[in-house]
This record gives structure tokens, sequence and C-alpha cells, in this order.
């Protein structure tokens, strides 16, 4: 391979991550003014609707608001480690998209392991949580790091299992693969969420967990430690806290539409619906997956912190560990296990 | 030099150097951080020699989970690292001696070390490319198949250690509460309210 193909590979490369980032910042700035305006809209009020028409253009000028301001960097806390928490954080949150398939053959990376990448990333993400917290110097901050570390951590197992459960189905770790397994000629009645119900259950509140999404927002319980881990940041840090958690959200809505709701794949499984490209298909599903997890913020009280390590530890790892054994009984018993 | 090799020469020398600063960093939360940068970059070697799989565990179960829980512990302690090294001098001689006995037998090892020729040039020289099997298939097939009974008893060993530390710390506290969650869930209003007829002017016994 001589070096001017190097080039062009590396430069191919770089531009789908720019156009691939690009238009996933503009897809979570809508999400993210989606996500106040229905959080608004079950409670009655109107949401932001100043800025621009509807209030269009909301998430811009918070963007600019945040970008504008003076960065506070408190007098003891560790300037190094404190400014490099939020930008690990957002910098892994927008790096597990790189091996999510938009549609068929649309993703940048289409490694074997795609799945385990996913899985790799998601888990570091409470470094950035952690190291932000203690690099505050900050009762507050420090606790709400704690709390947030040990609920990352707890949900990303049974989080696992459901990976599992899906891959034994699937028989591959490639996300493009796993797509493909699901389709079938009964269309969205094909797709695992159906066959793995409880499955997809877990997952979703799993994923509400791990993103620190309410109900289980306790990291931030502003009634008690203000803004958790996040207590000292201000300014582009804080944005780029945010930042990451919507993109960690939206990673969560992308990974479910992967997973359970047949990826760039057609609901229906015959034309005129087959001629509506993947992407379309793809980025209805994520948005659905998004207000699902919108309308839960607002109909849902938050959990106590002994009643979220309950639920993980007691309900959802034995279920979801039975269900390993059930779904792994039934494949071989049928003889429906994928072979390779 | 292609491609591979600077990277290796990248992961490599991070990792070394990382693996320096963990033992000479002062602050020991910074020494764990430099811990998981080490592992960071050895998963980075290992997607080097195409053992994918293996990389992205590496991270999932060093990175993701044991090294968070050693974050945890080194935050909380106070450790007060000027009184660890007061007996420095005292402990120097015994120390460096294990370890010149044990950079001898690095050496050593090292020294003799050769790679079987038969695995350079052999049908496995080309098996972590993976043109035919993935690295996971490859995994799974050995590891399920020939060495099933070595992989359920290092799953036992961990099962009987994990059952070990919980019988070790768990205490029984009289006096505590507990929320019993079916308890809660099976009330009705039959057992949590009751309506009495109150006559005029007589109150009832509470």
């Amino acid at each position: 391979m001589s070096v001017l193909d190097i080039l062009l590979t590396v430069g191919l490369i770089a531009l789908k991550s720019v156009l691939l980032l690009v238009a996933l910042l503009v897809f979570i700035a809508y999400a993210l003014l989606a996500d106040r305006k229905i959080w608004a809209a079950v409670q009655l009020r109107r949401g932001p609707n100043v800025v621009g028409p509807f209030g269009l253009f909301q998430s811009f000028a918070d963007l600019l608001k945040f970008v504008l301001k003076e960065p506070v960097i408190p007098a003891g806390a560790n300037k190094t480690l404190f400014l490099l928490a939020p930008v690990i954080f957002a910098t892994l949150a927008l790096s597990s998209w790189a091996v999510i398939p938009l549609s068929d053959g649309w993703a940048i990376a289409d490694i074997n392991v795609g799945i385990t990448y996913i899985f790799a990333i998601s888990s570091l993400g409470v470094y950035g949580v952690i190291i932000g917290g203690w690099a505050s110097n900050s009762k507050y901050a420090f606790l709400g790091a704690l709390r947030s570390a040990a609920q990352m951590v707890s949900y990303e197992v049974s989080l696992g299992f459901v990976i599992i459960t899906v891959l034994m189905c699937a028989g591959s770790l490639n996300l493009s693969q796993i797509v493909r397994a699901q389709d079938t000629a009964i269309g969205i009645l094909g797709w695992y969420w159906l066959w793995l119900f409880p499955m997809f259950v877990v997952f979703f509140v799993s994923a509400l967990a791990e993103t620190n999404r309410p109900p289980f927002d306790l990291p931030e319980a502003e009634s008690e430690l203000v803004a958790g881990h996040m207590v000292e940041y201000s300014s582009t840090p804080y944005l780029l806290f945010m930042l990451g958690e919507y993109v960690a959200i939206m990673g969560m809505c992308a990974l479910g539409t992967v997973l359970f709701l047949g990826g760039w794949l057609s609901p229906i499984p015959f034309a005129p619906f087959t001629w509506v490209p993947g992407l379309i298909w793809f980025v209805l599903k994520a948005s659905f997956l998004f207000f699902m997890i919108a309308m839960v913020k607002a109909m849902v009280p938050r959990y106590r912190y002994d009643q979220l390590m309950r639920l993980g530890w007691k309900v959802f790892l034995p279920l979801s560990l039975v269900m390993v054994f059930v779904v792994a009984l039934v494949l071989k018993l049928t003889g429906l296990a994928p072979v390779s | 030099m292609t491609a591979a090799a600077a990277f290796f020469y990248l992961f490599s020398a991070i990792t070394v150097a990382s693996g320096f600063m963990v033992i000479a960093s002062r602050n020991p939360v910074t020494s764990v951080l430099f811990l998981i940068l080490a592992f960071v970059n050895a998963a980075g070697l290992f997607m080097l020699m195409g053992a994918e799989f293996l990389a992205m565990i590496l991270i999932v179960v060093y990175v993701g989970a044991v090294a968070v829980l050693f974050l945890f512990v080194v935050m909380m302690l106070d450790v007060d690292f000027a009184e660890l090294r007061q007996g420095f001098q005292d402990y120097l001689p015994v120390g460096g001696l294990i370890g010149a006995v044990f950079l001898v037998e690095l050496l050593l090892v090292v020294g003799s070390w050769a790679i079987d020729p038969g695995l350079v040039h052999g049908p496995l020289a080309n098996a972590p490319g993976g043109e035919t099997v993935t690295n996971t298939q490859a995994l799974g097939l050995v590891l399920y198949t020939n060495y099933f009974f070595l992989f359920q008893v290092a799953g036992l060993i961990l099962l009987v250690a994990m059952i070990g530390a919980i019988v070790l710390t768990l205490r029984e506290r009289p006096g505590v509460k507990r929320q019993d969650i079916s308890v809660q869930n099976a009330r009705t209003q039959a057992m949590a309210v009751e309506v009495r007829q109150v006559p005029s002017r007589q109150g009832v016994e509470v």
C-alpha cells in the first residue's frame, strides 16, 4: 500500500467521522430540546419557547452561553484532572458511535467485536465522573461521584447479561450481523424486542441507570447533593459533561435499536416500506426510544439509593442470569442456535 | 516503518512510561490513574497483535471494574506517604536484594527465550488474522471443548473467593430496621386502614 493510499484511507475515515459528529451533535441539540419540551408538556407547561420559533434555537443559545462564560476552577482542585475529566467523559461517549451501523454498511468501523467495544467504552465512562468528583476537592462532588460510580458499575453487570442473551440469538459480536440476524419475513415481529421481551425491559431500565437518567439520577439529586460530581463545574467543562451525558443517552438509544429494534430494517418487510432508506428507520427507532426515556423522566419519581441497588443486584441480576440460561436452553433444544 | 510498528512503539512506550509513573508519582490517586493508562495501552498492544477480543475484555474487566474499585478505595483512604517513607533507609538492603534477584531471574528468562519455529511458519502462523474464524469464535472453540474442565475450575475458585469475602465481612447487627419490599407490596387496604364508627360525644378507644 503506497503512502497516497494510506492518506486517502485516513482522510476518508476522518471525513466520515466529522460528518457523523456534526450530524450527531445537531441531532442531540434537538433531542435536548425535545427532552425539555416533553417534560414541559407532561407538566402542562410550554417549555422553552423564546429563542427562535417554538424555541427551536434554545440549545444553540445555551451552547453560546456556556462557551462564553468564565470557567471557575476551585482553589483546592487538582487543575489537570479537573479539566481532563469532562474531556474524557465527552470523548468516550462520542467514541462509542464509531461502531454503530446507521444503515447497511454505514458504520465508520465495522469491527468484529463491535458490541464488546461499546461495552468496554461505556464501562470507561465512569472515570470521567469519578475523576471529576475527586479533582473538585469538594465533599458534595466526591459523594456524588462515589454514588454515580457504584451505580454505573452495578448496572453494567445486568447490561452485560442482556447483551450476552442477544449475542446467543444472533451468533455474532458484529453489530451489523446482529441487525441482519433480525431480518426475517415477519418484519417487526421477528425483532428481538418481542422474543426477548423481559431482556428488553431490563436493558431499558439498565440504560437509564447507566446514563444517570431519572428516576436513577441520584448522583445529581438536586435536593441533597446539589449537582453531584458536576457541582464545581461551570462554563465549557460543564457543557462537556452535559454533552457527554446526552451523547451517552443517544448511544444507548442507538444500541437498543440495534439489539432489539432491528437497526435499519423496515418494520413491515415489503415494498413500499422497504424503499425507505435504512437511516430513516434507524433515526425513527432511536427517537422512539429517546421519547420513552424522556417520558420516564417526566413521570416516574426518583428512587432511593438502597432501592436502586436492590433493583440492580437482587432483581435484575438474577433475572438476567436466569434468562441467559433459559434462552441458551431453548436455542439448544429447538436447534435454533445460529451455526457458524 | 509501517503504521503497525509506529503504533507498537507508541503503545509500548506509553505503557512503560506510565508503569514507571505508577511507582514514581507522589499521589496514590495519580498512581492508580497511570495504572489505568498502562492497562489501556496494553489493550492497544493486544489489538495490534490481532487479539481484539482479549483487548476488549482487558478493558471491560480490568479498567472498567477492577481499577474502578481500586480507585474507590484509594480515594477514600487517607494515606500519608511521608509516614510510609520513614523506614525507607532500614528496608533498603533487603528490598534491594529482592529486587536484584528478581531482575537477574527476569534477565535469565528473557535471555533464554526462543519462539518455536513451528509456530512462526506452521499452520498457526496466520491464526490471529481471522480470515476464516473470528477471534472470539476461535477462543470459544478451544475454551469450551479442550479446556472445559479448567474453565469450570477457574469459575469455581472465583465463586469460593466471592463467598469467602462475603462471609468474612457479613455481620448481623441487631436493631437495624430493614425494608421488606415484598411485604410492603403485599399490603392491602384491610391491613393498613381500620375504619370505625365513632359514636357522637363518646369517642373510641385507640
